[in-house]
C-alpha cells in the first residue's frame, strides 16, 4: 500500500472512530433547522432563501473540525515520522485533504436532502444545490486543511481558523449559492475557485507545516 | 554505505547560538552518545540529523534510511499496540518485523492493548520498537532510556548492540548513562 493511501485510511477512520466526521453534520443540519424559526414558517420565502441557507450552514459547518486536522497528528509525532521517511509535507497535506473530503463531502451531500426537505425546497433547486456541493465540498476541504496547519499549535486557535478561514470561503459562498439562480456560469466560476483552493492548499499546509516545527 | 556525517554543523534555535563547528562521521558499526546539561542542544543536534532543522552552517551527509525516536510516540492511541506499529511497519513495507520488534522489548503481551492505556515506560517502549521494525540502517534516539526501568534499559542496550552488530548506525542523546561499547561521545557544553 502506498504511503499517501495509508494515510487516507488511517485519516478516515480516525474521523469517523472519534464521532468527529458526525459533529459537522449535526451542526449543518442545526442551522438549517434554525433558520425557519428566525424568519417565520413562510414556506414561499423558505424555498426562495433555502439554497442560500444549505450554502451558509456548510461554511460555518466546515469550520467545526479545522482544528482536528492537522494539530494532533503535528503533536504526536506523526507528521515528522512521515517527513523522516522522506514524503513531503506538501504531499501529507494533499493526503489530508482527500481523507477530509471524504467524511465530510459525501455525508454533507446527504445532510443537504434532509435540509431541503426541512426548508421546502424545489427538485430542481435541490438538484443545482448538490451539484454545488459536490464542486465546492472539495475546495471547502482543501481550504480547512490549509487553515488547520496555518493555526496548528496556536492559542486560540478555533477563533482564528475562523478569522482566516471564511474570508477565503467567500468566492465559494457567492459562486455556490449563485449558481442557484445564475446557472452554469456561477457553476464554472465555482469550479475554477474549488479547482484554485485544490491546487493551492497542500503547499500552503505544506509550507505552514514546516514552519511551525519545534 | 551507510552513513551520518556533520562537518562543521552549527545549529542555531529562537537566535541563540546552541553548538557550533561539531563534526563527526559515523560507519557502519559505529554510534554516538550525545551528552550535556539540560538545554543545551541535544535532541536539536538530533533533530538537525533527522532533518526536521536546517543547519546554521556545515554540512550533513546522509546515506540510507533512518529512523526516529522522539518524545512523541507517533503511535494513534485509540489503536491497538500491534495495529498502531503495524501502520508504520506497513509503510515501510516491514510488516513481518513487527512481532519480533514487540519480542525484543517484552510487549507481545501488551500487543492488543490500546496505544493510550500503556504507561509512559511502556509508550517509550513501544516507540523504540517501531524503530526497530522500521528496519532503517541509521537509528536517532533522543533520550531513548526516558522512563525506563533496569530491564527496558538493558532491552534497550541489548537492541543497539545488535543494531550496530548488524551494520547500523546509532545516534543517541541522552543525559542517563547508556552503556554502548566503542561509543563515540559528544559531549555539548553550555555556551
Amino acid at each position: 500500500m502506498s504511503v499517501v493511501a495509508a494515510l487516507i485510511v488511517r485519516d478516515v477512520r480516525r474521523a469517523w472512530s472519534h464521532g468527529g466526521a458526525s459533529l459537522p453534520i449535526a451542526f449543518f443540519l442545526l442551522v438549517a433547522i434554525l433558520f425557519p424559526f428566525a424568519i417565520g414558517p413562510d414556506s414561499v420565502l423558505l424555498a426562495q432563501v433555502g439554497g442560500g441557507v444549505i450554502w451558509a450552514a456548510a461554511l460555518l459547518a466546515a469550520l467545526l473540525p479545522v482544528e482536528r486536522l492537522v494539530a494532533p497528528d503535528a503533536e504526536s509525532g506523526v507528521l515528522d515520522q512521515f517527513a523522516i521517511r522522506g514524503m513531503s509535507m506538501a504531499a501529507v497535506a494533499a493526503a489530508k485533504i482527500a481523507a477530509h473530503w471524504l467524511s465530510f463531502g459525501p455525508p454533507l451531500m446527504l445532510a443537504a436532502l434532509l435540509a431541503a426537505g426541512l426548508l421546502g425546497i424545489d427538485r430542481e433547486t435541490l438538484a443545482t444545490v448538490e451539484l454545488g456541493l459536490l464542486i465546492g465540498t472539495p475546495g471547502l476541504a482543501a481550504l480547512a486543511v490549509a487553515t488547520g496547519a496555518l493555526v496548528a499549535g496556536l492559542r486560540g486557535a478555533s477563533a482564528l481558523a475562523g478569522l482566516v478561514m471564511l474570508p477565503v470561503a467567500v468566492p465559494l459562498l457567492i459562486f455556490g449559492a449563485g449558481s442557484i439562480a445564475g446557472g452554469p456560469g456561477a457553476v464554472k466560476l465555482l469550479a475554477a475557485v474549488s479547482l484554485l483552493l485544490l491546487a493551492g492548499a497542500p503547499f500552503v499546509a505544506g509550507a505552514a507545516i514546516r514552519a511551525g516545527r519545534a | 554505505m551507510t552513513r551520518l556525517a556533520f562537518a562543521g554543523v552549527s545549529c542555531v534555535r529562537g537566535g541563540r547560538l546552541l553548538f557550533e563547528d561539531r563534526s563527526f562521521d559515523l560507519a557502519p558499526g559505529d554510534a554516538a552518545l550525545v551528552t550535556g546539561p539540560n538545554g543545551v542542544g541535544k535532541s536539536s543536534l538530533v533533530r538537525v540529523a533527522a532533518g526536521l532543522l536546517a543547519p546554521a552552517a556545515g554540512k550533513v551527509t546522509v546515506a540510507g534510511r533512518r529512523a526516529l525516536l522522539v518524545e512523541a510516540s507517533a503511535l494513534d492511541h485509540d489503536r491497538p499496540l500491534a495495529k498502531a506499529l503495524g501502520f508504520w511497519a506497513a509503510i515501510d513495507g516491514q510488516r513481518d518485523a513487527v512481532d519480533a520488534a514487540l519480542d525484543a522489548l517484552r510487549l507481545t503481551q501488551l500487543a492488543d492493548v490500546p496505544v493510550g492505556l500503556l504507561s509512559t515506560g511502556q509508550r517509550r517502549r513501544a516507540a523504540l520498537a517501531a524503530v526497530a521494525a522500521s528496519g532503517a540502517p541509521i537509528w536517532l534516539l533522543d533520550e531513548p532510556g526516558n522512563g525506563l526501568d533496569r530491564v527496558a534499559m538493558q532491552a534497550l542496550e541489548t537492541l543497539i548492540a545488535g543494531h550496530r552488530a548488524g551494520g547500523g548506525v546509532v545516534l543517541v542523546a541522552t543525559h542517563l548513562p547508556i552503556e554502548a561499547p566503542g561509543a563515540a561521545t559528544i559531549r555539548l557544553e553550555a555556551a
